[in-house]
Formats: C-alpha cells, sequence, structure tokens
C-alpha cells in the first residue's frame, strides 16, 4: 500500500519539530508549554491511528513505505516502513506519550518547556527506531534515543540521578557499540544497508555467531536480560514517573524488537544453536527476578524488577521456536510462542505503565517510594485503590487483562517445546501473584498507617483521566485481543519462514 | 436459547457493574435492587433453561459467543456448552447466590461496604456461572482464576483488619499454586489434543490412552495421566483438598454471607464440577482417579477431625467443608461422578443453609463468634434453631434428610470401587460420618442448647433475625430435606445422559444402580447400616459430653494433649507454610538480590569494570599535565623513537 502523505515521516517529524518548538519558545515563550505539548502528542497519537485502519493485514511486506536516498556514497538510505511487529508499538507509543504528557501536567514545575520537548522528541526518536529499515538510520534513532533519556533522568531525577544516568549511558552505549560494527560489517557483505536486505544475506556460521553475539550484547541490555538488568531498577527509582513510563513502556520494547528484525531473520542459524542460551536467560529472569521482585523495599525498584521477569516471557517467547519445530510443532506452534510474546510486549507497555504512574500519583502527595511508609491509602483514596489494585491483578496475568495474554500464549507454546521450559515460567503464576498482591496488601490495604497517609486526596480529574484509559485499554485486550492480534499474524508467518529457512 | 444463556451470565455482571462502578451516584436501595434482580433473572432464566432441557428433551447446546483470538492455528473463542451438568449447576448456583444475595440485605445492614459487597458477590456469581457454562478450557480457566479474584476481595472485603488482608492474599496465593497446575494441564491439553475445545478434546481422548511422555529421562509417562493429575492440582486448590486446603479455614476473615456463597455455590464447588465435567478424561486413567481418591479421602476424614476442636463458630463449619469436599473428591476417584454433584448439590443448600443460620447467631450475638461464650439460644431463636437444626441433620446423614442420600451414596460407591486406595478411602469416609455428627451436635448443643455463657447486655438484646434473614434460611431449609429424592433421576435415571462418561472398567455406578430399589427402601435400609449407627454414636457423643458432662471434653483434652496439639495446630501446614514457603522465598529472594545482583553483578562487573577503566585513567591522566615543556620533551623523545625505528630497524 502506498500512500501519497508520507505518514510515517510526519509520525517521527511532528513530535521532533513540535519538541522543538516548545523547547526554543522555552518557558517565557509566547505560549504556555503544556497545552502546545499536548496537542503535539494528541496529533501525533491521531496520525498513528490510520497505521491501524488503513494497514494490510493479508500481507506481511513492509507498508506505507518511504524510501529516498541519504548518504549516497554510503548507500545509505532514508527507508522507512512497518509491519505488523512494529505497527502495535508504533501507536503504543503514540498513546504512551499523550499519557505521560498529561501525567506531567501539575507535577513537573521547573523547566517544563524542556521536560514536554524531550517527551516529544523521544516520541519522534523511538518511533524512528520502530520504523527504520535501514540499518544506519536505525542506529541513529537507537543512539539518539539515549539522548533525551539521560536528560529526563539527569534533570528531573531523584537524589541518585547522576549516577543512575551514568550507568544508565555507559551500560546502553557500550551494549550498542558492537552491533555498529556487525552493522557495519553486513554493509560490506551486501553493499547496502537495507535491513531487508541483511535478512536475505548469506552468511557462514562463525559469521552469524559472531553477529549474534554482537546484537545479544546491545539488544540483551535493552530487554533487559538477566544479568545485564542491574541499570534498569537504578534507573526507574531515579527517574522522574514520565521517564519510567517511557522507560518501561516503550524503551524496553525495543531490544525485544530488536530480535525479532534482527536476530531471528539474519541470524537464523546461529539463533537456533544458540537458543538455550536465551532460552536461560529468560527462565533465570522468569524465576531469579520474580524472587527478587518479593522482597523490594521500594515501590519503583519492584515493578522495575517485575519488569524484567515480564520480559523474559517475551525473549522466552521468541526463542523456543526452534524447541518447538524441533518436536514437531510446526510451525503454527511456534507462531503461539512469538505472537504471544509480542502481545506480552504491548500488554507489558500499558500495566507497567500504569503501575509507574500509580507510584507516581502517590509519590507526588508523600514524597516517598518506600512500602513502609504506606499503608491504608484505600481509606483515603478508594477510587486509585481500586484502581492500583486491577493493575496489581493484571501485572500478575489474571484472566480478563491483558496481561494474561502474553503469558498465556507463551505457556502453552513453552510446553510444546519442553516440559520443563513450562514448570519454571509457570511458576511466575505465583510469584507475580505474590510480589504484585503483597505490595497491595502493604501500600493499599490495612488501617491508615499514619497521619500523613490519614491527610492524603483522591485521584483528581487529570489522574483519572490517565489511569482509567489505562485500566479501559487493559481491560480491551484482556477480554478481546483478536484485533491486536490479527494484525500481526502474516508478519510473524513471514518471519518464521525466514527462521526455519538455513543460510548455511 | 442462545440469548437467554448470555442474559444467564450477563444479568449478575450487569449488576455487579452497576453496584461497583456507578456505587456513587445510585443509592443503596437501588445497588441492591439491581444485584438481586440480576442474579433473579440468572435465576429464573436457569429454570426456563432446565426446563427446556429436561421438559422439553433438547438436545445439549455447544455454541460460540465471539472468538476471543486465533493464533498459532487454534481458535480460542468463548462459548456455552448447556447440557444436564451445567444446567443444573447454573440452578444450584444462582439459587444459593439468590438466597445469599437476599440474605445480604439483612446482614451487611450496617455496613459502610454496603454498596461494595453486592457489586462483589453478583460479580462472584457471574464468574461462577462463566466457569459452569463454558464449552472450552480457555473460558473455564477465566472463570476459575475470577472466582479466585473475587474470593480474594470478598475474604479481604474488611480491608482494615489485618487478619482479613492477610487471608485474603493466602487465598489467592494458594489458589495460584493449585492454578500453575492447573495451567499446565491445559497446556498439556493444547499440545496434544490441538484444541481448547471440550468437543474437539474428548472426542479425541480415546486415541490418546496410549500415548507417553518423557519428563525425566528415561521414565515414560501416560500423556493422559499427566494431563489428569494436573487440572487435579487446580481443583485441590479451588476445591481445598490436602495440601492446598489452608486458605479455606481463613476465609472466615470475610463477611459470613460470602462464606455461604464460598462455601456453597461458588468456588469450592469449581474443582468438583470440573472434575465430573472432565469425565472422558479421568475414565481414561486409573492413577488419575486413584489418586483423586486418595487425596479425597484424607481430606475427609483429617480436616473433620480440625472441626471437633474449633471455638469460632464459623470455623466449625469451615472445616465441615473441607470435609464433605473431600466425600466429593471420593465419589469422583470412585467414578461415581454423578453421585459427587449430587452430593455437591444437596451440600450446597444445606452448607448455605447452616452458615446463614449462623450468621443469624452471630447478628444476634453481636458479631460474637465463640461458642464458649454461646448457649441456650434456642429459646430466643426458634427460625434459627429449627432450620439450623434441619442443616445439622442433613450433613451427618439422617435418613430421609438430603444429605444422607448423597452421603450413603458416595460410601456404597467407594465400597464397590476396586482402584488402589479404595480400602483407605472406605475407612475414611466411613469413620467420616461419626466425626461428621460429633463436630455438627457439639456445635449445634453449644450454641442453642445448655445455659447461656453470654455477659448480661448480650443476652437482653438477643432476638430473631428480621425476615431477610429468617426467609432465606427456610427457602434454604426445603431444598436440605426434599432434594435427596431426586436420587432416583439424578444418579440411577437418564438424567445426565452424555454429560457424564464413565467407562465399563469403572462398575461402581452400576452396582449401586443395581441396588437401588427407591428412596423409601434406601431409607428403611439406611436405618440398619453402619453408616447410620457411626452417625447415632457421633450425635450421642456429642450430646453426653457437652450436655450432661461437659468435664469429659477437658479431661480428654488433658489425656491426649499431643492429639489436642497436633489438632490445634492444624496439623502444621499453616506453620510449615508461613516459615519454609514464604520464608524461603522471601529468603532466596533477599539472597539473589543482595549476593547476585548487588555483589556479583553490580559489584564485580559493573563497578569493577568502571573501577578498571577509572584506574587506567589516573594513569593515562598524570601524561596530561598540562605543562608545555612535559608535551614538548615527549614530543622529542616520540620522534627520536619514530626516527630510531625507522632509520635503524627497516
Amino acid at each position: 500500500m502506498s500512500l501519497h502523505i508520507p505518514l510515517l515521516s510526519l509520525l517521527i517529524f511532528v513530535p521532533i519539530l513540535g519538541g522543538a518548538a516548545v523547547l526554543a519558545a522555552g518557558d517565557q515563550g509566547p505560549w504556555n508549554a503544556r497545552p502546545v505539548a499536548l496537542l503535539v502528542s494528541l496529533a501525533t497519537f491521531l496520525l498513528s491511528l490510520p497505521l491501524y485502519f488503513l494497514f494490510d493485514t493479508h500481507t506481511a511486506a513492509m507498508q506505507f513505505v518511504e524510501r529516498s536516498p541519504w548518504v549516497p556514497s554510503f548507500h545509505v538510505e532514508y527507508y522507512l516502513g512497518v509491519d505488523g511487529i512494529s505497527m502495535p508499538l508504533i501507536i503504543l507509543t503514540t498513546f504512551t506519550t499523550v499519557l505521560v504528557v498529561i501525567a506531567g501536567w501539575e507535577v513537573i514545575k521547573q523547566r517544563v518547556a524542556q521536560y514536554m520537548a524531550a517527551f516529544l522528541i523521544m516520541e519522534g526518536v523511538m518511533i524512528g527506531v520502530f520504523c527504520a529499515l535501514d540499518a544506519m538510520l536505525f542506529y541513529v534513532f537507537w543512539e539518539a534515543m539515549l539522548v533525551p533519556m539521560f536528560l529526563i533522568i539527569g534533570i528531573w531525577g531523584g537524589p541518585r540521578r547522576i549516577y543512575a544516568t551514568i550507568k544508565f549511558f555507559l551500560y546502553t552505549f557500550l551494549g550498542s557499540v558492537l552491533m555498529l560494527v556487525a552493522l557495519i560489517y553486513m554493509h560490506y557483505q551486501s553493499g547496502s544497508f537495507s535491513i531487508l536486505d541483511f535478512q536475505a544475506l548469506r552468511l557462514g556460521m562463525t559469521e552469524q555467531v559472531l553477529i549474534f553475539l554482537a546484537f545479544l550484547l546491545a539488544f540483551a541490555v535493552k530487554v533487559p536480560m538477566w544479568p545485564v538488568h542491574t541499570w534498569l531498577p537504578d534507573a526507574h527509582v531515579e527517574a522522574p514517573t514520565g521517564g519510567s513510563v517511557i522507560l518501561a513502556a516503550i524503551m524496553l520494547k525495543i531490544g525485544a524488537y530488536g530480535f525479532l528484525r534482527f536476530s531471528l531473520p539474519i541470524t537464523p542459524d546461529a539463533s537456533a544453536s544458540l537458543d538455550w542460551l536465551i532460552i536461560a536467560m529468560s527462565l533465570i529472569a522468569v524465576v531469579y527476578i520474580g524472587l527478587v521482585a518479593i522482597v523490594q523495599e521500594d515501590m519503583k525498584k519492584l515493578i522495575a524488577y517485575s519488569s524484567i521477569a515480564h520480559m523474559g516471557f517475551v525473549t522466552l517467547g521468541f526463542f523456543i521456536v526452534f524447541a518447538i519445530s524441533q518436536r514437531g510443532g510446526g510451525l503454527q506452534g511456534a507462531a503461539l510462542g512469538v505472537e504471544g510474546g509480542m502481545v506480552q510486549m504491548v500488554s507489558h507497555g500499558f500495566v507497567s505503565a500504569a503501575l509507574f504512574l500509580c507510584v507516581g500519583v502517590l509519590y507526588d502527595r508523600l514524597h516517598t517510594r518506600l512500602i513502609g511508609d504506606y499503608g491504608g491509602v484505600v481509606n483515603r483514596m478508594p477510587v486509585f485503590g481500586a484502581l492500583m489494585v486491577f493493575f496489581a491483578m493484571a501485572n500478575s496475568g489474571l484472566p480478563g487483562t491483558s496481561g494474561f495474554v502474553g503469558e498465556f500464549m507463551v505457556l502453552l507454546a513453552s510446553f510444546k517445546a519442553n516440559f520443563w521450559f513450562a514448570f519454571l515460567a509457570g511458576l511466575t503464576l505465583i510469584l507475580g501473584a505474590a510480589y504484585s498482591l503483597w505490595l497491595v496488601k502493604r501500600v493499599i490495604f490495612g488501617a491508615v498507617a499514619n497521619d500523613r497517609v490519614a491527610e492524603l486526596q483522591d485521584l483528581d480529574k487529570r489522574e483519572l483521566l490517565v489511569l482509567g484509559s489505562l485500566a479501559a485499554v487493559v481491560l480491551v485486550l484482556g477480554i478481546w485481543p483478536a484485533p491486536l492480534l490479527d494484525v500481526m499474524h502474516a508478519s510473524v508467518n513471514h518471519l518464521l519462514h525466514q527462521v526455519a529457512l538455513s543460510k548455511l | 436459547m442462545h440469548y437467554i444463556y448470555l442474559a444467564i451470565v450477563l444479568a449478575p455482571l450487569a449488576g455487579a457493574v452497576v453496584a461497583g462502578l456507578f456505587g456513587r451516584w445510585v443509592s443503596r436501595s437501588v445497588a441492591h435492587s439491581v444485584a438481586i434482580g440480576g442474579v433473579a433473572v440468572s435465576f429464573l432464566l436457569s429454570l426456563v433453561a432446565l426446563k427446556h432441557s429436561l421438559v422439553d428433551g433438547a438436545p445439549a447446546f455447544n455454541g460460540t459467543v465471539y472468538t476471543w483470538m486465533v493464533a498459532g492455528g487454534v481458535h480460542f473463542e468463548i462459548g456455552f456448552l448447556i447440557d444436564r451438568l451445567s444446567v443444573l449447576m447454573m440452578t444450584v448456583v444462582s439459587f444459593v447466590s439468590l438466597m445469599v444475595h437476599i440474605y445480604t440485605i439483612g446482614y451487611m445492614h450496617d455496613d459502610p461496604g454496603y454498596k461494595r459487597f453486592f457489586s462483589y458477590i453478583a460479580l462472584f456469581t457471574f464468574s461462577m456461572l462463566m466457569l459452569v457454562m463454558s464449552n472450552n478450557f480457555l473460558q473455564l480457566f477465566f472463570g476459575w482464576e475470577a472466582v479466585g479474584l473475587v474470593s480474594y476481595l470478598l475474604i479481604g472485603f474488611w480491608y482494615t483488619r489485618p487478619t482479613a488482608t492477610f487471608a485474603a492474599l493466602k487465598a489467592f496465593l494458594v489458589n495460584r499454586v493449585g492454578d500453575f497446575g492447573f495451567m499446565l494441564g491445559i497446556a498439556a491439553i493444547l499440545m496434544y489434543f490441538h484444541s481448547l475445545d471440550y468437543a474437539d478434546v474428548f472426542a479425541a481422548a480415546d486415541r490418546m490412552s496410549g500415548l507417553q511422555l518423557e519428563i525425566f529421562a528415561g521414565h515414560g509417562w501416560s500423556v493422559l495421566t499427566l494431563i489428569c493429575i494436573l487440572l487435579f492440582v487446580g481443583a485441590m486448590g479451588k476445591s481445598a483438598q490436602v495440601p492446598l486446603h489452608v486458605w479455606l479455614p481463613d476465609s472466615m476473615e470475610g463477611p459470613t454471607p460470602i462464606s455461604a456463597l464460598i462455601h456453597a455455590a461458588t468456588m469450592v464447588t469449581a474443582g468438583i464440577f470440573m472434575v465430573a465435567r472432565m469425565s472422558p478424561l479421568y475414565e481414561l486413567s486409573d492413577t488419575a482417579l486413584s489418586f483423586v481418591m486418595v487425596i479425597g479421602a484424607i481430606t475427609a476424614f483429617f480436616m473433620g477431625l480440625l472441626g471437633l476442636v474449633q471455638n469460632d463458630i464459623k470455623r466449625v463449619i469451615a472445616y465441615s467443608t473441607l470435609s464433605q469436599l473431600g466425600y466429593m473428591t471420593v465419589a469422583l476417584g470412585a467414578s461415581a461422578y454423578s453421585v459427587a454433584i449430587f452430593h455437591l448439590m444437596t451440600h450446597a443448600f444445606f452448607k448455605a443453609l447452616l452458615f446463614l443460620a449462623a450468621g443469624s447467631v452471630i447478628i444476634a450475638m453481636h458479631h460474637e463468634q465463640d461458642m464458649r461464650k454461646m448457649g441456650g439460644l434456642k429459646k430466643y431463636m426458634p427460625v434459627t434453631y429449627w432450620t439450623s437444626l434441619i442443616g445439622s441433620l442433613a450433613l451427618i446423614g439422617f435418613p430421609g434428610f438430603s444429605g444422607f442420600f448423597s452421603k450413603d451414596s458416595i460410601i456404597e460407591a467407594v465400597a464397590a470401587s476396586h482402584l488402589p486406595g479404595a480400602g483407605f478411602a472406605y475407612w475414611s469416609v466411613l469413620l467420616g460420618v461419626f466425626v461428621t455428627a460429633l463436630y455438627s451436635f457439639r456445635l449445634f448443643f453449644l450454641v442453642f442448647h445448655g445455659e447461656g455463657r453470654m455477659d448480661a447486655h448480650t443476652r437482653a438484646h438477643l432476638r430473631e433475625s428480621p425476615a431477610v434473614v429468617t426467609v432465606p434460611l427456610v427457602l434454604l431449609a426445603i431444598p436440605s430435606v426434599v432434594a435427596g429424592y431426586l436420587i432416583g433421576p439424578l444418579l440411577y435415571g437418564e438424567y445426565f445422559g452424555d454429560a457424564i462418561h464413565i467407562t465399563a472398567a469403572h462398575p461402581a455406578m452400576e452396582r449401586l444402580a443395581e441396588e437401588f430399589d427407591g428412596p423409601w427402601a434406601m431409607i428403611v435400609h439406611g436405618l440398619t447400616a453402619t453408616p447410620f449407627l457411626l452417625a447415632m454414636a457421633g450425635l450421642f457423643t456429642a450430646w453426653y459430653v457437652y450436655m450432661r458432662r461437659p468435664a469429659l471434653a477437658d479431661l480428654a483434652r488433658r489425656r491426649a494433649g499431643w492429639l489436642y496439639g497436633l489438632l490445634v495446630n492444624k496439623y502444621g501446614f499453616d506453620d510449615f507454610n508461613q516459615i519454609v514457603l514464604a520464608g524461603g522465598a522471601r529468603g532466596i529472594g533477599r539472597l539473589l538480590w543482595r549476593v547476585g545482583d548487588a555483589v556479583l553483578i553490580d559489584g564485580l562487573v559493573v563497578n569493577g569494570s568502571a573501577r578498571v577503566v577509572g584506574w587506567m585513567a589516573t594513569v593515562v591522566r598524570r601524561v596530561q599535565t598540562g605543562y608545555l615543556y612535559h608535551y614538548a620533551f615527549a614530543m622529542i623523545v616520540g620522534l627520536l623513537l619514530l626516527m630510531t625505528w625507522v632509520v635503524f630497524l627497516r
């Protein structure tokens, strides 16, 4: 499908230019930064809706493609397009950004224009990552993403923000350097920077393994997978609420997206022979991190660890495909795992965003994130209490919420791969409920714990709008996930055919 | 009929939404009216569905409502299977739930969470109806978890009480342990049957019976046995079988109406119903049936014993529920699925009755639940007294009351079973009859007879509860007597038809049918049979010990101190779970966090590499002093070295 309107470019540049305008105007500018930022983010969200409604679910080919030379001497192109893998993530991005702008409305009092600008620019760059089909363009967006996030944590963050930003920056930056080497190597082999050409490129086993490992380092840090996950709790704890939301809802997804766009199709043979590594890392994430999450005393850390455990399901779903096909499960069985991982990505975007916003609501009132400082919040904030219990349930994978769908699919698929994969992954039913509901028990329920809790005010309209719309999405996706899955089928089947085809 | 079935589930949901989400804007009477109205619609339409099936002879309905998703080549659908089994469950569930709803108006009258409570119990009914009406494992799991959620909310209803929030969390987590097994069972079904639809799975069950799966290298397991046991682990959680029973007694922390709902109609019956629904699978695995029977027998006998040492009126009834669930489970293991469902039904009536009667006593006693402070309530509360007596007689299986027919059939069915473990199960359920009668009438005598042990203030206010409380008691007392006479058509007639499947290898039901001569003959025979004598012995012992010689109970307690301690400590399950499992998980979590994350990953690798970089930087920094002559000197040395290399070494 080709449209005359360059929709993807608009999606990238409306927020970036809007953000630049907000930034240039500053806080003393001719207009208030908040409504302008809201307008820009809403416009971007509306622009992203045609991606869904005009999407052709019958083809695996890239859609809404834009292609023109960018740096001709190095064959770098400005090449954009989306398929069923990236499209839902773009809508997730535009939706979440609107909520983040609203959530920061009154909370951020200093450098409002810069704050809003950082998020808008961030949005454009992240959309760029999801629709870049040129590896150099992808890399530019990939690294550019770090800058606004670095600033968001560094300027509006908590007391240990410098430690957290440097840890975050170094981890993710070091992770991606080797990826750049791999991309350049493949450019020399193929004479192109097109990701689709990379996917068609024939590679020997040694090359594949090296490229696979280079990608693994970059993506595993972003996801993050055990054992390169320790930057995430620190970054979350120090980040302002909006930063945590974007980090959890979207930035983590970029690593998982990388596995689908690069690792699996470009190095299928290496993926097949090293799948045990990823599966082991994923299962450790589910069990080890699940146990660690239980004993956290800081609400944000708890949710951060819970994010890592949930992302373990995503990578597990992606890499059990080989074990399933070996045991005769066929491509359809494998599709269940991959699609389950993708649904889990989208769902985790909503649920973790909601939970971080819930913590933000409490933090804005009492300025503490420690579980021990709360207790009996529902006595003063019944509406908030109900929503937080709902999101905690979604986080523990209750059927009827989006949190169930992905976990269910990945569990069903992992049983096809190996009983013990399903057994270990299934422990999340117990662990997830334990850390989510124990948190709720200590924070929300009980008698009013202290005088400060006694003075809490329930959600205002703005907060209710943000959390309520997330609750609606989580519920709808849980009751009827079919619309989300229908857009994925063609692309996932195409991907699985690529993966099944040896390049050796 | 399609729309009627849809209305049966959606009506309580609508009630829950109005009372819950819009509770702020509607009055209390509107809230309870819509919730009760919704459940009443469900009950009436369930009767219509029952008539449609029973009188009109309509075949089972199996239809899809909507496609939840399509993935991996499998259609995951939401749909209904309305056959004789589900229509019976729907009727029982909606009837008991309706009684509980009406009763709640009186019981929760002064509670600030009135509307919220109605919202929850209506949602509970919705969840349970979704579960029993499902035609596939996905929706079954939805209902399964949804009743878990609502029970969590209801047990923790009084959220300011630490014991209540603890009990709620415990109930949810223990159920999750069961659900873990259940989920794996569903995954196994999808792997081998490529469908989650009951009809597809049952049709293919025979072909799977020879299939093996290797879980531990070298040991082949029958796939069907594995599936059945995994599914049963889920049932052990929901239907509170040992060792996943620990949540049920604690669920007494919730308001009394929900105890009636959880113990009688919703939640705990889910596991029993599920196994009966899966009879085509369980019939193919003797190992699984044996497992089910032994677990049920342990629960039936040993949990009954715990009822003897409880002083909280509701806890006695709670342990009685555990024991009775054990009876149902034993019946399932003996392939007497219809008997299990029959006992489920009679138990739903008399247990709801007993709980609501206990609630009535609790209201009169100003929320005192300790039986040691009660006594002599007979003269103050005649309706509660007589309905309690009916409930108790039904519970101990007194001939002529509903529990007699169902419990005697269970004992007979176990006697006819030849599976390994049947002998143990037989003695457990037989001796359990004595225990049941003992704890039931201990409660009955302590509460209603003898001297009043309450304080003067409470005594002055003692009176019968209002009509919204007593009318449901009477309405439940009626089926607690008469439901038993349905035994002929339910067990030996054609009632269940294809809904329950029994293979020729398990002849228990055939044996029972041969001996069955109608309910009256059964009563006459029952009056001379061992179970009746045991029940009478239990009743007499209770009367003698608690009415005639109260000192005997103390004496027994002192003489058998270790046994008493064992029972009071509930065999140590709670302590074990609390210390070993919960404490262990937290300990490991803390270890992984402090050592794994903080010391090994962050300390050694991350900060370690930062230190190496930092150390190198300090070395290199010495070179950059900022003095011009240092740089000039370095340049000269460098040039000299370069020239040396170029001139001499090349």
